[in-house]
């Protein structure tokens, strides 16, 4: 079994704005492509002229949501590994290969020792790891490990590469632990939210709640036939004097 | 790894070139890491361009998924003639001197006796000022790209009503708009700059509200979702207008500047003049001047009369707000009258009208800018009505929608909000007047280049391109009274057309990236069948069809010979100013693709086979004194000259490479905008950035950097005098007359004041036994069937099933994974189903393109594209059912031909469907490129 850090350093971690993601996946598969060729093992497909199937780090869900009395709302809900404080994916990992990093927080697997037993995605609540079908390593997301600190690349593109491409904006990147950072102050103005906490793994990633839906924008009401100036010709009459 | 030898800073690329994406129609700038391995130099990684002004560093799923683009296992490899049946799939690879010599073999004698028996049509081309030149040198009138079959309703009443439409011609202030409403949207029209605009919206609080039968994507994330029944948009938008008429929040003075709302319209029935604007003898339109009451030329009264009447000569003339309020302040326009059969509630309809109104003029916004109009006079400030607007598909792919797009500029205008801040903005080379457009050209003759360009606008039944018996002179039967405003041409046509020797019988059939044998058909199987049909003689009715694309798609198999495309990273391409631009609303820019990989295969781009193949037939503009005027199609982009200094691309002009717009060419040209990221680009002036129409810094910025010739300022044509032209020959007035069988079509459709009409499938169909409406959405992950082929996209959309409303569903007790036969008045298909609640309660729909025929694409046959995807195109027709008068009625818009995709209407009912296959199950088709791979782990060697 593996021991994670008492604290770390850092908390690197993603804020994700539910109310901004409009569902294109640009951030599962630039993932895929940033990191097929980068940390660890290929994200391989398997039967990939057929039914297709292959890992991923990141994966977009759809979900409705039917409020009763409203209309039926659509929420897209992107998905990868929350890098959680008290991560069971760590602890239960019987060679250490999955860890927990004290600089900065990043749940990694050393590939070089993982056995492919899945107890770690069998561990994880959220579904967050997937083995790797070809390479029998579980692979998960790095936070783009390999970019964040990568002198190779221009500091301003020094953020994982899902925020990087998000065409929406709907990614954040940054140190949750800092309460001054623009994540921790994104997340407490818009009520920024643990999955599950119930579980007790204390995601350091957080979600943005979509904002309230299907409101009238203003308290207004409905626009008025103009009075006392015989209808609307007689509005326009006046209305040109004006001019 | 080891914990301590983890690298964090490992080497990414062995070099970066920045090119232009084209995994779908959104044009954005991509860096493309090459990094060196063991099978040499292949690409590491692909982002956005941060530079670029149509992504900023942003790229989408599509883009993200180009590694899996290029290296397709579906690449053609070599030129191939068919050697089985049409349809098979069998073919042998030939060299590209056998491909020329056998296209020359039966174009050159079509060109020395009658060039229009060919047909050549450029599907989702982004080179078709290039294509359409060569087509004009060729000399056929038989030439477009896939306009009409997608948006061309939206281009044409853009362009007539306010000289510009959405997405290339203009886009909402994303920067400023405090309110905007959406409408039905192909996602790649406009891919990630709609995104982006979002997202900007989103983070100040602006108020984004979705009009769509379906809540996906941007209608999710809507703070409103008004889940409209589809074909009604134009009533919906309609009966808004008369809330803000009848409550007068309407921007009177935006009006009587920038429009022809105060112009008189002859009010006389039956007189050759009716519907026509009121002239003076030198051909002034007239207003009347509210302060003498006197009939004045438009442009001698600062304050001319809206409302009212006069009489004149005889006549009674009425100012166009004056007709407009009358026509719209009726029953037939209330909230009360549409809720119903919009679907939405009148209170809705009010309430939104409100909203509008209070952010246009309650919430006015100003900047600080000094400007002048083309008149002279100065203003202190630009002041903005932050309500902007976007839409594209799913209102204008009806046979309503023409009127129904028009209808939404109406809306805009009345609120002052075109081209002002927090409004719409057009980019350049918009706006720019209908007139300055060309007219379309059909006058062929042996051996002579066309008289002039193919495509353009019609301004009354003068400029249609019909013969004395008034049949179509083109064989898609654009500008004929059918269709007389049809700017795109019409793709959709073309086929059937030819089959059926209406108008005439073609030759030769030569197509690019159009996959007409599956989804880019109405009527899918009617069209295969079509294409192998043969007459009595045992011959082919469509005797030769020449085909070019780079993936061995379903209509590859119905070529006779194939000219194989490079991927989108082997090829010359400029995205240039003279065709579809690029271009932002505070800058003209334009870019190219260049080969950032060299083809490994046989292939060539499918400009630079057009170029070869036009030297060989020795074309006019290809040849000079028997030699190759450009050797390729990089050349072409670098020396050919549209006018004197202005060619394909804007920048980097002149042989110091200096000049902006116009110049001579540069032979370095293409290199110059290598080492500028791939792109160029030029701000608009502070003071030129709003009112472009008026703006006499804009006029001037215009002609400076080459966009036109003169200054051309114009007002906005809320009232189209062109389509009373049409109504009074309708009428019986003029020369030109339709036949007796579109007169009353014309009269009722082509009103000069935006109107609804039912769509024509209801009135076709009995309602009673199709009761539901049938739409498809292209998805944010995938281009038509170039992205449902990508080995990663694949894994996002591989199937497509039928989302059925949850009223739907109740009614006819269906759950998730039920098979369902789907029938319309032309077909039926069987395909897997899915419930969806957020979704219009009369409403089904799927993804589009999903579905695909086995043994295309190099994908096995236990694909679910090919065992559970299906394609709605089936249950579409090209033509309306038969009204029993003998004659073939198009399933399109009367004014504009366009394909009316989306009027579709069904029945559907539960069945079993033991094997599990959607149906029709088409046979397969022969893989002239084998099989994909079967385990994929790319990237492997750098790992």
């Amino acid at each position: 079994m593996t021991t994670l850090p008492q604290t770390t350093h850092k908390k690197l971690g993603l804020v994700i704005d539910l109310d901004t993601c409009v569902g294109c996946h640009a951030c599962a598969v630039n993932c895929k492509e940033w990191n097929t060729g980068g940390y660890g093992a290929p994200l391989s497909d398997q039967d990939a002229s057929g039914e297709a199937s292959g890992s991923w780090l990141n994966r977009i869900h759809m979900f409705e949501v039917k409020p009763g009395d409203a209309p039926a709302q659509v929420v897209h809900f992107p998905k990868s590994c929350l890098h959680c404080e008290d991560a069971p994916c760590v602890t239960v990992c019987p060679t250490g290969a999955s860890y927990k990093r004290v600089e900065d927080g990043i749940v990694l697997v050393n590939e070089s020792d993982c056995i492919g037993c899945g107890l770690c995605a069998w561990a994880c609540p959220y579904g967050a790891r997937e083995m790797d079908a070809k390479e029998g390593v579980m692979k998960k997301c790095t936070l783009c490990v390999d970019r964040i600190y990568n002198d190779n690349i221009p500091e301003e593109d020094r953020v994982p590469a899902c925020v990087r491409t998000c065409p929406a904006g709907a990614r954040h990147f940054g140190d949750l632990a800092d309460p001054d950072s623009h994540v921790s102050k994104l997340s407490a103005e818009r009520g920024g939210f643990d999955l599950m906490p119930e579980q007790g793994t204390k995601p350091v990633n957080q979600y943005l709640p979509p904002r309230p839906k299907d409101e009238p924008a203003f308290n207004l009401a409905d626009l008025a036939e103009p009075t006392g100036q015989k209808g609307l010709l007689g509005w326009l009459d006046n209305a040109l004097a004006r001019l | 790894m080891p914990k301590d030898e983890l690298d964090l800073s490992p080497k990414v690329s062995d070099e970066i070139r920045q090119t232009t994406c084209y995994m779908c129609a959104c044009r954005c700038g991509i860096n493309v890491h090459l990094r060196d391995g063991v099978e040499g130099r292949k690409i590491r990684y692909i982002e956005g361009n941060k530079d670029h002004p149509v992504n900023r560093g942003v790229l989408c799923a599509k883009g993200s998924a180009g590694i899996m683009q290029h290296y397709s296992a579906a690449r053609l490899k070599a030129p191939m003639k068919r050697v089985g049946p049409r349809g098979s799939g069998t073919f042998e690879e030939i060299s590209w001197d056998e491909a020329y010599e056998i296209a020359a073999g039966w174009l050159t004698p079509i060109r020395e006796t009658d060039p229009s028996k060919l047909a050549f049509f450029t599907g989702r081309d982004q080179s078709q000022s290039f294509t359409s030149w060569w087509a004009q040198q060729f000399g056929t009138p038989n030439y477009a790209a896939h306009g009409g079959f997608c948006s061309v309703n939206m281009a044409a009443a853009g362009i007539g009503t306010i000289g510009g439409a959405f997405w290339e011609f203009g886009s909402p202030d994303w920067d400023r708009t405090k309110y905007f409403m959406i409408f039905g949207v192909a996602e790649d029209h406009d891919s990630n700059p709609i995104k982006i605009g979002i997202g900007k919206l989103k983070e100040r609080g602006a108020r984004v509200v979705g009009v769509n039968p379906i809540r996906s994507g941007y209608n999710a994330v809507a703070d409103e979702w008004v889940g409209i029944t589809p074909g009604t948009d134009g009533l919906f938008i309609l009966a808004m207008v008369q809330e803000l008429i009848k409550s007068g929040n309407v921007d009177l003075d935006y009006l009587i500047r920038y429009t022809n709302a105060p112009y008189l319209v002859v009010d006389a029935p039956g007189e050759p003049n009716n519907g026509l604007f009121a002239r003076d003898g030198d051909d002034n339109i007239l207003v009347v001047d509210r302060d003498s009451g006197k009939l004045v030329a438009a442009g001698d009264t600062k304050r001319p009369a809206l409302s009212g009447e006069v009489r004149h000569k005889g006549q009674t003339l009425k100012p166009v707000f004056q007709i407009l309020a009358e026509k719209y302040s009726g029953e037939d326009y209330s909230a009360d009258a549409v809720a119903e059969r919009c679907g939405i509630k009148a209170e809705t309809i009010r309430r939104l009208a409100a909203e509008m109104a209070h952010v246009a003029f309650k919430e006015e916004i100003t900047i600080d800018q000094p400007w002048t109009d083309w008149k002279g006079e100065k203003h202190e400030k630009m002041i903005g009505r932050p309500v902007s607007f976007h839409a594209m598909r799913g209102i204008s792919a009806h046979s309503n929608g023409y009127q129904t797009c028009r209808a939404l500029h109406l809306l805009q205008i009345l609120l002052g909000s075109v081209e002002v801040p927090g409004g719409f903005r057009f980019k350049p080379p918009y706006p720019k007047p209908s007139t300055a457009h060309p007219k379309p050209h059909t006058g062929h003759a042996p051996n002579t280049p066309l008289d002039g360009p193919h495509l353009g606008v019609t301004h009354g039944p003068e400029d249609l391109q019909i013969n004395a018996d008034n049949s179509a002179r083109r064989i898609d039967k654009a500008f004929s009274w059918e269709n007389p405003i049809s700017a795109h041409g019409m793709m959709h046509m073309v086929i059937s057309n030819a089959h059926a020797g209406d108008p005439y019988k073609i030759d030769t059939l030569f197509m690019y990236m159009a996959n007409m044998s599956w989804n880019s058909s109405m009527n899918t199987r009617g069209v295969m069948d079509m294409l192998t049909d043969k007459d009595e003689n045992g011959d082919y009715v469509i005797p030769h069809i020449i085909y070019s694309d780079a993936y061995s798609s379903e209509m590859v198999a119905y070529a006779d010979l194939i000219f194989p495309d490079t991927t989108y990273l082997e090829r010359h391409d400029c995205i240039s100013l003279l065709d579809r631009p690029i271009c932002e609303a505070d800058a003209a820019a334009d870019a190219i693709r260049w080969p950032v990989l060299e083809p490994d295969r046989d292939v060539k781009g499918f400009q630079t086979a057009l170029i070869e193949l036009g030297v060989k037939m020795g074309l006019p503009g290809f040849t000079k004194e028997g030699k190759a005027v450009y050797k390729d199609y990089a050349d072409y982009i670098t020396n050919h000259e549209r006018r004197p200094g202005v060619g394909p691309l804007a920048g980097f002009r002149g042989e110091d490479g200096k000049g902006k717009g116009r110049g001579a060419p540069n032979p370095d040209q293409i290199q110059n905008y290598i080492d500028n990221g791939g792109f160029w680009m030029e701000h608009i002036p502070e003071e030129a950035k709003f009112y472009k129409p008026w703006n006499k810094a804009y006029q001037d910025w215009a002609v400076e950097i080459g966009l036109f010739d003169a200054p051309q300022p114009y007002v906005f044509s809320i009232y189209m005098e062109s389509l009373a032209k049409f109504q009074l020959a309708a009428d019986g007035h003029g020369d030109r007359q339709p036949p007796d069988h579109l007169r009353q079509r014309i009269k009722d459709c082509l009103d000069p004041l935006p109107i609804w009409y039912p769509p024509f499938e209801e009135g076709a169909v009995d309602l009673d036994e199709y009761p539901f409406h049938a739409l498809t959405q292209r998805p944010m992950a995938m281009y038509h069937s170039w992205g449902s082929q990508n080995t990663w996209l694949r894994q996002i959309h591989g199937q497509n099933p039928l989302y059925v409303s949850g009223d739907i569903c109740d009614q006819k007790d269906l759950k998730d994974g039920d098979w369902v036969k789907v029938t319309s008045v032309n077909g039926e298909i069987t395909v897997p189903v899915a419930r969806m609640d957020a979704l219009n309660p009369k409403t089904v729909w799927t993804w589009n393109a999903i579905g695909k025929r086995k043994g295309a694409w190099a994908l096995e046959d236990n694909a679910p594209e090919v065992t559970k995807g299906f394609l709605l195109n089936h249950l579409i027709h090209e033509l309306l059912p038969p009204k029993g008068d003998g004659m073939r009625w198009a399933n399109s818009d009367p004014v504009t031909g366009q394909a009316a995709w989306f009027d579709l209407r069904v029945k559907i009912e539960k069945t079993s469907n033991p094997d599990g296959v959607s149906k029709p199950n088409i046979p397969a088709q022969a893989s002239p490129v084998g099989k994909g791979p079967d385990t994929l782990d790319y990237g492997e060697e750098w790992t």
